[in-house]
């Protein structure tokens, strides 16, 4: 019996001929991203006095950036401080190449197919995207990955999804996945591998978007396969030698699902969770927001503010309506003024923000009071995420956000 | 930790989230404080009523979402293990590093009432209603991941061989 991916990258790091679902495996991840997060000392991490291998190790700051209180500034600070006393090369500072460690590591082509990557961060599975097994671990393991240079995955079961059909104008990646979500649930210790001709057609970053909404149904790694597109994109940035891991063709899955993607609309996910409760956009045009936000890890990039750019483009957001957008990284940020996408976007009422976590955790930049209801391109819903627990989180595609950020009401952006 | 715990349960339903567990504004609170908020918005009180030694019983994918020290947490606020038809895998690993025992029984739920005296046996892998009489059984971990679980998680050792400290004070440069 063959190896999907997942197994494949699996068993050839843990130096095994075969991996199967149960099996746990002790591997040297490629690649250990550290965040901000983990200078949080002693609430989210400890002091390192000795690390395995500083070439494997980069730090990104992204959740509180710039520093937003004593304690994140401190974090940074520690962070500094690691980086010199380790002597990381791979350094992402609040600056010109900041960003969210996710779309960092797609800008800087720090996840090669094949590879292992981890870091704390519960969204790591976003690299996925590049054929790369990759996951979040926590905030203990992510250090002790980091000091003894090896970690542990119980291999899990695979389900693989097959897109296929016309994908519709204005249905994003993100409304696929809230489908998937609202359809087939939880995929508790589970792998989802993609496939497909609407795979082939999705640019790296609309990949990554879906990759990273994965974590949002529980699952261990998402994985998708290594194209013409892939290789291209990652020569771009100077990387080449890679692998491509694919399925064997007696791969073995839990669930092989053929998707047509053609009657997806745009779809919401309601509150507080994703799994299993979600809506079309125009079944909720009652539902009146305070707050639209566009960004975080999945959807803060130049395509995201792109299309919400052409959305209000001569418009006006509607009146009490804060519309927040917030690129992924620095770099997404100096593209979107180039484009003109960034004074489209201030013309029509929308404020920018540094590329950071932002609005979607909640701790800064966008915060929600007790009864405020909020559209968010963020990935995650639960209850009291962006403040207050008081508040409602909708969550939707960034076409979804600009639309209802012009009428103040959840709105279908092929109505607008 | 023992591989055999007597208690009182807690009982939650399906989804129990990262962010219900230690809410994000917690965080950056003292590490004894953090126990206050666990709960605050799907529970108020909660935290206030907990006994050192409680159990949890949930429902299904314990623990989805983000990789804070959730486990942590619900060790400072007392409770001893988790019952659950299912676990997030982040959570489960979490649990394994910070020394939480949890086990996963499918059909718990139903066999527990509200502050049902409990029995859980790691060794055996199974659990009981005292008043009930009632069973259940667990899947089982690999022994070197329920080692780890039950003696009180990856933290230690890597202290005690000197790879982390655990609080720098912040010097001037």
């Amino acid at each position: 019996m063959g190896m999907n991916i997942a197994e494949k990258i699996l068993a050839a790091h843990a130096g095994a001929d075969t991996v199967k679902p149960q099996d746990v495996v002790e591997v040297t991840p490629d690649t250990i991203v550290l965040i901000d997060v983990n200078f949080q000392i002693p609430s989210m991490g400890w002091e390192f006095l000795r690390i395995a291998d500083p070439e494997r190790v980069l730090v990104v700051f992204d959740h509180y950036v710039p520093a937003k209180d004593i304690a994140s500034a401190s974090a940074h600070r520690l962070g500094r401080e690691f980086v010199r006393k380790f002597g990381i090369k791979r350094f992402h500072d609040v600056g010109l190449r900041q960003g969210i460690s996710h779309q960092v590591i797609g800008e800087e082509g720090y996840a090669l197919p094949g590879d292992i990557l981890v870091c704390v961060d519960s969204h790591t599975c976003s690299a996925g995207a590049f054929n790369a097994v990759a996951r979040g671990l926590g905030t203990a393991e992510v250090t002790s990955a980091t000091c003894l240079g090896k970690t542990w995955f119980q291999c899990g079961e695979t389900v693989r999804y097959e897109l296929e059909g016309r994908i519709a104008e204005f249905v994003a990646p993100k409304d696929v996945f809230l489908h998937l979500a609202n359809v087939y649930g939880a995929h508790t210790l589970q792998n989802m591998e993609f496939h497909g001709p609407v795979v082939e057609h999705w640019e790296i970053d609309e990949r990554r978007a879906l990759a990273t909404m994965c974590a949002e149904v529980g699952v261990e790694f998402a994985l998708f396969p290594c194209d013409r597109k892939l290789e291209h994109y990652l020569h771009a940035r100077g990387r080449s030698g890679f692998s491509p891991v694919m399925p064997d063709p007696d791969a073995r899955y839990a669930a092989e699902r053929r998707i047509d993607v053609s009657g997806i609309e745009p779809m919401i996910a309601l509150p507080h969770q994703v799994m299993n409760n979600c809506k079309p956009a125009g079944e909720l045009n009652d539902v009146k927001v305070d707050q639209c936000f566009i960004g975080a890890c999945c959807n803060g990039t130049l395509e995201d503010i792109r299309i919400a750019a052409q959305i209000v483009k001569g418009r006006k957001v509607a009146d009490g309506v804060r519309f927040i957008v917030t690129p992924a990284s620095q770099n997404v940020h100096r593209q979107a003024i180039e484009a003109g996408y960034v004074g489209t976007l201030l013309e029509a009422g929308a404020i920018m923000t540094s590329a950071t976590c932002g609005a979607c955790g909640g701790s800064a930049l966008g915060v929600l009071a007790p009864g405020e209801r909020a559209i968010s391109a963020g990935p995650r819903n639960f209850k009291g995420r962006m403040g207050s627990p008081d508040a409602e989180i909708f969550l939707g595609s960034s076409a979804s956000v600009a639309a209802s950020a012009l009428t103040g009401r959840i709105t279908d952006p092929r109505s607008v | 930790m023992a591989d055999r715990i007597q208690s009182r349960v807690w009982k939650f339903g399906d989804g129990i989230n990262s962010d219900l567990i230690l809410p994000g504004h917690a965080i950056s609170r003292p590490i004894p404080d953090q126990r206050k908020y666990v709960f605050e918005a799907n529970r108020p009180g909660w935290a206030a009523q907990v006994q050192p030694g409680d159990v949890i019983v949930a429902g299904f994918d314990f623990g989805v979402g983000s990789g804070r020290p959730t486990p942590r947490v619900l060790k400072d606020a007392g409770i001893s293990v988790i019952l659950a038809e299912s676990f997030n895998g982040l959570f489960l690993r979490q649990c394994v590093n910070f020394g939480l025992p949890i086990m996963q029984c499918a059909g718990v739920r139903a066999l527990f009432e509200e502050m049902d005296p409990v029995e859980v046996d790691f060794d055996a892998w199974c659990a009981v209603n005292r008043r009930t009489g009632r069973r259940v059984e667990a899947n089982t971990l690999p022994e070197m991941l329920k080692r780890t679980m039950l003696t009180g998680g990856v933290v230690p050792f890597l202290i005690s061989q000197g790879y982390i400290r655990e609080a720098v004070p912040l010097r001037p440069a």
